[in-house]
């Protein structure tokens, strides 16, 4: 496939690029790697296959294979030839075919998967994009191209098989959207630092996604916290979810992109489960925190795993 | 052996020696590393060491398996951290020699910086290059290098603006740190040299010039 209009941060991501922290190397990786598993068990690939993120304004794409792929994340309005196309379902493409979107009704990223994966070269283990650092998948620009894994002959059986799966990922296990998003935490090393008055804070106020929001972290907005002394720390490892302190007594949130180390205090952590949420909501978009026990966090992760699994079952009956 | 365990995430913990930044606390950390990665448990992805802290990240559903009987898997790496024989631990024998890394001190801002610390261009070489520094650990960048000893007559503050283009090589300076950018990145360190040896390298073994525990010196060119 050829990329007409490159979009705003278009890269190829996967699961992400694990084991080479010690050597300064973020992990990458999608951002809602939920919407990125779904589409890619629809599509019988593998889970942690590599896919197209993208971000509004939007990516316009001509096929130059037959293809097999899928849509999902936030809702671009998806279009191929000009005629709406369902996200979250298979869709067939044939060389010449337009793949556009429109306007952005919900989320923040959307994600294009093919059967089979593009010809993408491992880096280090991943196919992930790292944009930092300058290596690994693929930035995409206009005029990219992506060649498939998947040729002609073997999509066509693919093709075949595929009118007989569950051709649509159920509503209840995509990532919801809501205007005003709770999200859960589990407390920080350095949450007992706060003073008292901004502990209940944090879970208690509603704080903002500010203007600098992007695949390295959000920064939020809300009212001032402070640490009962100091607030130096030294170094240590961060995560995917990690809530720093800053010194201005605002927080950020690390995403996908984040470094490897931080020096400020870590108030909390956000769940794995509620990653992919928070991956999907917008600059200007409210969100709270609510602490649950790393006990619950576990259960929850165990649970949406469970679901994962039962919908894999399903789709690998066909397959 | 004073420790406390913390979780970091849902799916990672971190093991946090004492709080300061020494040599023989880095020791420690680096010998837990080495333990932890000949003596795995099922479910560990990745081991990764700071300053004075080691993380570990997992999968909870492997590490689940180790023992139905523990509640949570983090109840289980927890209990797997503090048995390690942190008193047996032998002291990591670094057998590397001391890596040179070259540097033409010519900084974008090496005037700023000589006229703050009211230096001469020569004091403030022999004042950089003259110490073996070690390395505490690798983050913020693949290749960048946290280098503790720098002389704290060196100390200054970062920029206030920070750059958005720092070049590939920039040897810079900011409170009593000194370090070197593998690629180009935004920083706010003050830059004093350039150098042209390459942090990160995908086709060498090591991926990385610098590793934790390396010995570093700087020898102006």
């Amino acid at each position: 496939m050829i990329f007409l209009k490159p979009g705003i941060l278009t890269s190829i991501q996967d699961i992400g690029r694990q084991g080479f922290q010690d050597k300064g190397v973020n992990p990458s990786g999608a951002m809602d790697t939920l919407s990125m598993r779904l589409l890619n068990i629809l599509l019988g690939n593998k889970e942690e296959e590599a896919v197209v993120e993208f971000h509004n304004p939007s990516p316009t794409v001509r096929f130059e294979e037959y293809a097999l792929f899928a849509i999902g994340g936030g809702n671009f309005n998806p279009a191929l030839n000009n005629k709406a196309i369902s996200p979250w379902k298979i869709q067939q493409a044939k060389p010449g075919d337009m793949l556009s979107f429109g306007k952005k009704e919900k989320g923040e990223r959307g994600y294009i998967a093919v059967k089979g994966g593009f010809q993408i070269e491992d880096v280090l283990g991943s196919q992930s994009t790292n944009l930092k650092a300058g290596f690994g998948g693929l930035k995409i620009d206009k005029g990219s191209t992506l060649s498939l894994n998947l040729k002609n002959g073997q999509l066509y059986s693919a093709s075949e098989k595929v009118k007989e799966t569950p051709k649509t990922v159920n509503v209840k296990m995509r990532p919801p959207f809501e205007l005003k998003q709770e999200i859960r935490v589990i407390a920080g090393k350095d949450l007992s630092c706060l003073d008292q008055a901004s502990r209940d804070s944090v879970f208690s106020q509603c704080f903002i996604i500010t203007t600098h929001a992007d695949r390295m972290g959000y920064r939020l907005e809300g009212d001032r916290l402070n640490l009962k002394d100091g607030g130096e720390v030294i170094s240590s490892s961060v995560a995917f979810g990690t809530i720093q302190l800053l010194p201005d007594g605002q927080v950020i949130i690390l995403m996908a992109d984040h470094q490897t180390s931080g020096g400020y205090p870590k108030v909390a952590n956000v769940i794995s489960v509620d990653l992919p949420l928070l991956a999907q909501l917008s600059v200007g978009q409210h969100i709270t925190f609510r602490e649950i026990s790393t006990e619950v966090a576990e259960s929850v992760f165990e649970k949406q795993e469970r679901e994962i699994n039962k919908f894999k079952s399903a789709v690998n009956l066909y397959s | 052996m004073e420790f406390e365990i913390h979780v970091l995430s849902d799916c990672s913990a971190t093991l946090y020696f004492e709080q300061k930044i020494s040599a023989e606390i880095n020791d420690k950390v680096l010998a837990t590393v080495a333990w932890i990665k000949v003596n795995p448990f099922q479910g560990l992805l990745e081991v990764v060491p700071a300053y004075a802290s080691v993380t570990v990240y997992y999968d909870i559903l492997l590490v689940k398996q180790n023992d139905f009987s523990v509640p949570t898997a983090f109840a289980f790496v927890e209990k797997y951290l503090s048995q390690i024989p942190f008193n047996k631990l032998e002291k990591p024998i670094y057998l590397n020699d001391i890596i040179e890394i070259p540097v033409s001190y010519n900084g974008e801002d090496l005037e700023f910086v000589l006229e703050q610390l009211n230096l001469e261009r020569k004091e403030l070489i022999e004042l950089h290059s003259a110490p073996v520094y070690r390395v505490y650990m690798m983050g913020f960048l693949p290749g960048f290098a946290y280098l503790g000893g720098m002389n704290k007559v060196l100390a200054l503050p970062r920029k206030t603006k920070p750059l958005l283009n720092v070049r590939e090589g920039s040897v810079g300076i900011a409170g009593l740190q000194t370090g070197i950018y593998p690629v180009e990145s935004p920083g706010g360190w003050q830059l004093i040299g350039q150098t042209e040896i390459q942090l990160f390298d995908l086709n060498t073994p090591k991926l990385s010039l610098l590793n934790p525990g390396d010995r570093v010196k700087f020898v102006s060119v």
